[in-house]
């Protein structure tokens, strides 16, 4: 009892329990549990097929778990087995899947930036969007409360007309210039200001990784998810991707990283957790699982690794 | 007596214009609504719109033309009594179909990865389609559509066959009126077409060019 009271202390951000995916016949997910502290960085590693990166998408709903929930601030995100039954489905309603999503932030292997953008427009795009639809949305509610009021003719009813309009929230930003000011002041934490008007096909591999860990960024998600961040690039590459990662958990920021960079997942980790065939085969501190592996599977996927 | 024929195919061929932009301004938008039912996750409407393009494409235009025309009338619904609607009608279907592959093609073209970015930043699909997808498709489907539509310049000459009065009407109908040879007024349209199909290239190279300034 009292260790479920630890588990659920303020501080635990995101709490996984039970996911289990299946893609056709195959069991991609057999069963994933894990929470993960504010501020701390979580590691996944293992081979290939092992559904690290399948989990990821699971967190940011790019897929759907069969089962299992995910739940974050305490607050049970998605359900699995009630979604199964659910009437309207998460993945096609849009507005809320839009909420959840924000929680989450991803980084693709291969970037995936907008080519058309510049870089400075790759950040602003989706809050500008957002914002914009915010402020119509606040706009046709204080109408409608407007109206409400016009109607009232008692006070009980004006106070009700209050309340139910009381709750429309604001826009995250003031206006579109605050949002270029976030924009700008968050390329410059990824040490890429000067390229705020480049189009991506002009920046090296690197540099295109830090504007989508910038674009990420922008967004203030509570978990910042890197699926293999620099898989796609060369070698040389890899250093400034994941000196930014470093900083990122200097300044506090909640990310789980699936990774093939053993040297640096030992380095960045709070915890590591290693994958094999959809389920956790071992979890603990960098010391322990890579200095006294207790799995055969993890010690021989890390003698793999150094060879 | 040239300039009269130079007169009446440039009044033709304002008859040859009006088909086009009229053809364009129904087709490229409807090009997009076929599209994206032969795109639908709804099993029985996209099989419906895959199957219309194929008799759409797998038929000549003229034959389209004549029974857009008279099919009504045979039929005993109504009499199409102006030629001119029927030819925008057959027009408009036909090259919605022709585009809606083009667009098919462009917007397949795109990755899952685009789709999942707007996603994971928030974005509702429409909001990905317009924003993200949209405007990338519109850059690779340029070439493609510019051939169809110089196509399209050239295929307005069909309209002649139901009796609307365009260019190659005209210069058919000079050799009666003039007693001149009929490949004179012929030759002429034929010089028509080709200015405004240059005119055309230059348009699309100007619009690609203005497109390049960012690479996949």
């Amino acid at each position: 009892m009292s260790e479920e009271m630890i588990k659920r202390a303020p501080e635990t951000i995101l709490e996984v329990k039970g996911i289990k995916k299946k893609f056709g016949e195959t069991e991609v997910l057999k069963g994933i549990d894990f929470s993960v502290a504010k501020g701390e960085v979580v590691v996944i590693i293992g081979s290939s097929g092992s559904g690290k990166t399948t989990l990821l998408r699971c967190l940011n709903f790019l897929e759907f778990s069969d089962e299992g929930t995910i739940s974050v601030n305490g607050e049970v995100l998605y359900d699995g087995l009630a979604e199964q039954t659910a009437k309207k489905k998460l993945k096609h309603n849009d507005k809320l899947l839009r909420v959840k999503r924000l929680h989450f932030g991803l980084v693709f292997q291969n970037f995936n930036l907008f080519p058309h953008k510049s870089v400075i427009n790759n950040l602003t795009l989706a809050p500008t969007l957002q914002f914009k639809s915010d402020l119509r949305a606040a706009k046709k509610a204080e109408k409608e409360k407007a109206r409400a009021l016009k109607k009232a003719s008692s006070a009980e009813e004006i106070a009700a007309a209050e309340a139910k309009y009381a709750a429309n929230g604001k826009p995250d930003y003031r206006d579109v210039e605050e949002i270029k000011e976030k924009a700008l002041s968050t390329l410059e934490r990824v040490g890429l200001l000067e390229k705020k008007d480049n189009y991506p096909c002009e920046l090296s591999g690197g540099q295109q990784q830090r504007v989508a860990i910038a674009r990420a960024l922008v967004m203030n998600p509570d978990i910042l998810c890197f699926d293999e961040p620099t898989s796609a690039l060369d070698p040389e590459l890899t250093g400034e991707v994941l000196k930014v990662i470093r900083e990122l958990k200097d300044s506090d920021t909640t990310m789980i990283v699936v990774t093939h960079e053993m040297e640096f997942a030992r380095d960045v980790a709070d915890k590591i957790i290693f994958m094999a065939n959809g389920v956790i085969e071992e979890a603990g501190t960098p010391e322990e699982v890579f200095g006294n592996p207790k799995s055969e599977k993890t010690k021989a996927f890390l003698a793999s690794r150094n060879k | 007596m040239f300039k009269a024929l130079l007169f009446d195919l440039g009044s033709g061929f304002l008859v040859t214009c009006e088909i086009f932009a009229l053809t364009l301004v129904i087709a490229i938008p409807l090009g997009l609504i076929v599209a994206f039912g032969s795109m639908s996750r709804f099993k029985p409407l996209k099989y419906f719109i895959r199957g219309f393009v194929w008799v759409i494409r797998g038929t000549p235009l003229m034959l389209q033309l004549l029974i857009v025309c008279y099919g009504p009338g045979l039929i005993g619904l109504f009499t199409v009594t102006e030629p001119m609607i029927a030819v925008i009608i057959a027009f408009s279907i036909n090259y919605a179909c022709y585009f809606s592959e083009i667009y098919r093609g462009g917007i397949e073209s795109i990755s899952r990865g685009q789709y999942e970015a707007g996603a994971v930043l928030g974005m509702s699909k429409g909001q990905t389609f317009f924003h993200v997808i949209l405007p990338q498709v519109v850059k690779r489907i340029v070439p493609p559509m510019s051939n169809e539509i110089i196509t399209l310049v050239k295929d307005t000459s069909l309209a002649n066959t139901i009796a609307v009065i365009e260019i190659i009407r005209v210069a058919k109908n000079f050799t009666g009126t003039y007693a001149v040879n009929i490949i004179i007024p012929l030759l002429v349209a034929g010089i028509f077409y080709l200015v405004f199909v240059g005119l055309l290239t230059l348009l699309f190279g100007f619009i690609e060019k203005k497109m390049s300034y960012y690479k996949v």
